[in-house]
C-alpha cells in the first residue's frame, strides 16, 4: 500500500465524516436544550433531501442554491413538530419521549412512501459535479462541496450560539432551564428555536448530499445509527464535540474498513461507540 | 341415517327384522359406492373439455404489479392454447390440445400475498376444492418451496416457471418441475463469458475483484463464485463483503482499486448499485469490465437514475426485449402481449408465459388428465428453441425436474438500453470492451 493511497482514503474519511458531524451537530443540540432524544432526526434528513429533489424537478432549482429555501422549510418543519407532538410531552416520562419520536419516525417515512413512492431517485445534474485532481489524490465536487458546506453550517451555528444574544439564551436554557427561566428568557420559544435549528442543520445535510446520494423513504436509517455513535462520542449536547467526533468517526469508518475490511466497518464504528461509554460514558466535550 | 343407526346397535343375535335391515343398509352402502365410482369415472370425462389449471402468483401485496404482470402473461398463454387467438406459427402449445379432442385450459388463480405460508394454503384449497390437475407459479422461491410441497404430498405435477433458487430442484421432489435456469448457472455464466471474452480480445480476465452485499443473497453467491473460480483458474484479487445499508462504500472502492483487478463481479440492490456506481467516478475509477448480478443493476430505477453514468455496465439477464430482432416469434408473441395488455413481456412475464405453454404441451402429449399421465409427458418434454421465445436452447427435464436446456444471456447497457451481448450467437450487439474510462466519455 502506497502512501498515495492513504492520503487519498483519509480525504475520502475526512470528507464523510464532515457530513457526518452536520447532521449529528442538529440532534446533540436538540438533546442539549431539552434532554429529549430525537429518533427522528433522520427522517429531517429525508424530508431535506426530498425538499431538494423536488426544488429541481419541479422548479428547476440546483440543490445549492436552493439550500437557504431547504433550510427555511426544514425550520418550520421543526417548530410544528416541537409545537403539536413534543411541546405536550415534555414532563412524560422518558419511555413515552422515546416513543412519540419513534413514532413520528415511522409516520415521516410511511407518508414519503406514500406521498413520493419507495422509489429511489437522484438528482442527475448538479451545478456541482465533476471530480478534482490534486496530484495523486481524487475526490468528488459534490463530496467537497457537501463537506465545505457543513463546516460552514456548523460554524455558523457555533457562532450563533456563543456570539449573538438569542444563541446565548439558547445556551443559557440548555446549561439550567431554571435559572434561564428566571433570567426573563421564554423556555417554550427556545425549545421551538432548538427544533428548528435542529431539524433545519438536517435538513441542510440531506440538500447538500442530495447532489450526490440516492434519495429514498428509508434514507435517514443509513445516517441515524452513525450520527448516534458522534453525538455520543462528542459527548451529549457539545456542538464543538459533535463537530469534532464526527471527523473522528468518518475517518475511522473509511480508514478501518479500507484497513481491516469493509464488511466489519460498521462494527467498527459501534465498536467505537462501546468504548466510549465505557472508558468515557460523557465524551469527548460532553458535561460531567 | 339408517345405516349409521344400524351399526351402532349393540351386537347380539339379530332377529329377522333386524338381519332385514342390515341388508337394506348393506345394499344402500354399496349402491353409494357404486354411484361415488361412477362419479370418479366420470370426472375426467367432464375435464375433458374443461382442464382446471391452477396459479399461484403474488396477486396483491409488495410485490402486486409483478403478480398482475405474471398472471397477464399467463393468460395470453392460455388464450392461445385454447385458440381464442391465432398462435404464430412454431410456437410451443400453438397447436392447442388436439389429444385431448381440442379441450380449453381454465387458469384458476391464487393469491399467495408474497408469504410462503399463505402459498401452501392457496395450493391446498387448488388441489382440493377446485380441483385441478396441475399447478404453476409462483414467482418468489421461498413460496415456491412450500406450494410445491403440498403438490408433491397431493401427487400433483408443479411446474414452476419463475423462481431461480437453486435449492429448489436440489429436493429431488417427484412432481416438481422448472424451466428456469437457476442462480448457479446464472454464476457459472460468468466464467464462461470471461473465458469466452478471453479468446475473443486476446486479453486476460484472470483476476476477478469479488464485490456482494452481504445478506443471505450476497453470501451464497460469494461462495459459488469462489469454488467456480478455483475451478476455473482464475485469482480472486479482493473479495469484500459489504453492508448493504450504508452511507458510504469509499472504503471498499478504495481496496478494490488498490488490487486492481481486471473484472468487478458485483452483486447489489439498488440503492447501494446507484451509490458504488457514484463512487467508482468519484474516485476515477473504471476496471476493464463490471460484472453485475441482475437485481439493482437490472431494477427499471437503476437507468432513470443514473442515466449516462450506468452506461456500459454489463449484467445477467433471462430475457431482453432486443431478442425480437433475432427470434422472429418473440417480436410476433409481443405484440399479442401488447395488443392485449399493453405492456412489453420482461423476462419474468416471458417465463411465466413459457411456463404455461410447457405446461399445456405436455396435457396435450400426455392425452388425459391424469396427474401421473401428466408427470410422465412433462418427463419426456422435448421443446426445440425454436418453439419458445426464450434465449434457451430448448426445454428437457432431467432427474430433478430441471431443464436442463435453461441458458442465462449477458446484457449490456448501451445508448440507454439493455441490449443481448452474450451468448455470442444470440447477441444483438458486440461487447463495448473495456470499459472506457470515466474522463474518456
Amino acid at each position: 500500500m502506497t502512501a498515495d493511497i492513504l492520503i487519498q482514503v483519509l480525504v475520502s474519511g475526512l470528507l464523510i465524516g464532515l457530513i457526518y458531524a452536520l447532521v449529528a451537530v442538529g440532534l446533540t443540540l436538540i438533546f442539549g436544550v431539552m434532554d429529549i432524544v430525537n429518533f427522528a432526526h433522520g427522517e429531517f434528513l429525508m424530508l431535506g433531501m426530498y425538499a431538494s429533489f423536488w426544488a429541481f424537478a419541479l422548479f428547476a432549482i440546483d440543490p445549492i442554491v436552493a439550500l437557504p429555501l431547504t433550510a427555511l422549510l426544514l425550520f418550520a418543519v421543526g417548530v410544528i413538530v416541537y409545537q403539536t407532538v413534543i411541546r405536550r410531552i415534555l414532563k412524560a416520562p422518558m419511555l413515552s419521549q422515546i416513543f412519540a419520536t419513534f413514532g413520528l419516525m415511522i409516520l415521516l417515512r410511511g407518508l414519503a412512501q406514500f406521498f413520493w413512492k419507495p422509489d429511489h431517485r437522484l438528482i442527475p445534474h448538479s451545478l456541482v459535479s465533476g471530480n478534482i485532481a490534486l496530484g495523486p489524490v481524487q475526490f468528488g465536487l459534490p463530496q467537497f462541496v457537501a463537506a465545505l458546506g457543513a463546516v460552514g453550517v456548523t460554524g455558523a451555528l457555533w457562532m450563533f450560539l456563543h456570539r449573538t444574544r438569542l444563541g446565548t439564551a439558547l445556551e443559557a436554557t440548555a446549561i439550567d432551564r431554571e435559572a434561564a427561566t428566571l433570567m426573563g428568557i421564554d423556555g417554550q420559544k427556545m425549545f421551538a428555536l432548538a427544533w428548528g435549528i435542529g431539524a433545519a442543520c438536517a435538513g441542510l445535510a440531506g440538500g447538500l448530499i442530495a447532489t450526490f446520494f440516492p434519495i429514498f423513504p428509508e434514507v435517514g436509517s443509513n445516517f441515524i445509527l452513525i450520527a448516534f455513535v458522534v453525538v455520543v462520542l462528542g459527548g451529549f449536547g457539545s456542538v464543538t464535540g459533535a463537530f469534532l467526533a464526527g471527523i473522528i468517526v468518518g475517518l475511522i469508518e473509511v480508514l478501518g474498513g479500507f484497513l481491516v475490511g469493509p464488511e466489519y466497518k460498521t462494527a467498527i464504528v459501534l465498536s467505537l461507540l462501546l468504548v466510549v461509554l465505557l472508558v468515557r460514558p460523557r465524551g469527548l466535550l460532553g458535561k460531567a | 341415517m339408517r345405516f349409521a343407526a344400524a351399526i351402532t346397535e349393540p351386537t347380539r343375535t339379530p332377529t329377522r327384522r333386524q338381519t332385514i335391515k342390515r341388508m337394506l343398509a348393506a345394499a344402500a352402502l354399496l349402491t353409494t359406492t357404486a354411484l361415488t365410482g361412477i362419479g370418479i369415472g366420470a370426472a375426467p370425462a367432464h375435464a375433458e373439455d374443461e382442464i382446471r389449471i391452477g396459479v399461484i402468483y403474488p396477486l396483491t401485496g409488495a410485490a402486486a404489479s409483478t403478480g398482475v404482470e405474471l398472471k397477464a402473461a399467463a393468460e395470453l398463454a392460455a388464450a392461445i392454447v385454447n385458440k381464442e387467438i391465432p398462435a404464430p406459427p412454431g410456437l410451443v402449445a400453438g397447436i392447442g390440445l388436439p389429444n385431448l379432442k381440442g379441450a380449453k385450459i381454465k387458469l384458476i388463480f391464487g393469491d399467495h400475498q408474497g408469504n410462503p405460508q399463505v402459498g401452501a394454503t392457496e395450493a391446498e384449497r387448488l388441489i382440493t376444492s377446485e380441483k385441478v390437475v396441475a399447478l404453476t407459479g409462483a414467482y418468489f422461491s421461498n413460496v415456491t418451496a412450500t406450494a410445491s410441497q403440498v403438490a408433491e404430498r397431493y401427487g400433483v405435477p408443479f411446474l414452476n416457471g419463475e423462481s431461480s433458487s437453486a435449492s429448489l430442484t436440489q429436493r429431488k421432489f417427484k412432481w416438481f418441475f422448472r424451466t428456469t435456469p437457476h442462480d448457479d448457472l446464472f454464476v457459472g455464466n460468468f466464467f464462461t463469458f470471461l473465458g469466452d471474452m478471453e479468446k475473443k480480445t486476446g486479453d486476460k480476465l484472470r483476476t476477478v475483484a469479488l464485490f456482494n452485499e452481504n445478506t443471505l443473497w450476497g453470501n451464497e453467491t460469494t461462495k459459488l463464485q469462489v469454488k467456480l473460480a478455483e475451478e476455473q483458474k482464475f485469482t480472486i484479487a479482493e473479495k469484500i463483503l459489504y453492508p448493504a445499508k450504508t452511507t458510504q462504500m469509499t472504503s471498499e472502492v478504495q481496496r478494490i482499486k488498490a488490487a486492481a483487478p481486471a473484472v468487478i463481479m458485483q452483486s447489489s440492490y439498488l440503492g447501494d448499485a446507484i451509490l458504488s456506481m457514484k463512487t467508482y467516478k468519484e474516485l476515477g475509477f473504471s476496471p476493464k469490465m463490471l460484472l453485475a448480478n441482475d437485481a439493482g443493476f437490472n431494477d427499471s430505477e437503476f437507468l432513470k437514475t443514473m442515466g449516462k453514468d450506468g452506461e456500459f455496465v454489463i449484467s445477467r439477464e433471462v430475457w431482453a426485449l432486443d431478442q425480437a430482432e433475432r427470434n422472429p416469434l418473440i417480436k410476433q408473441v409481443n405484440d399479442l402481449m401488447q395488443k392485449r395488455s399493453g405492456v412489453n413481456f420482461n423476462g419474468n412475464s416471458a417465463r411465466a408465459f413459457t411456463g404455461i405453454a410447457v405446461l399445456a404441451d405436455a396435457l396435450d402429449r400426455a392425452g388425459s388428465t391424469r396427474p401421473d399421465a401428466i408427470r410422465e409427458a412433462l418427463q419426456k418434454t422435448d421443446i426445440p428453441a425454436s418453439g419458445l421465445i426464450m434465449p434457451w436452447k430448448g426445454v428437457k427435464f432431467d432427474a430433478n425436474g430441471q431443464n436442463e436446456l435453461g441458458t442465462g444471456i449477458i446484457v449490456q447497457v448501451q445508448g440507454g438500453q439493455y441490449v443481448t451481448v452474450w451468448p455470442f450467437d444470440v447477441a444483438t450487439k458486440p461487447v463495448v470492451y473495456p470499459m472506457p474510462a470515466w474522463d474518456g466519455r
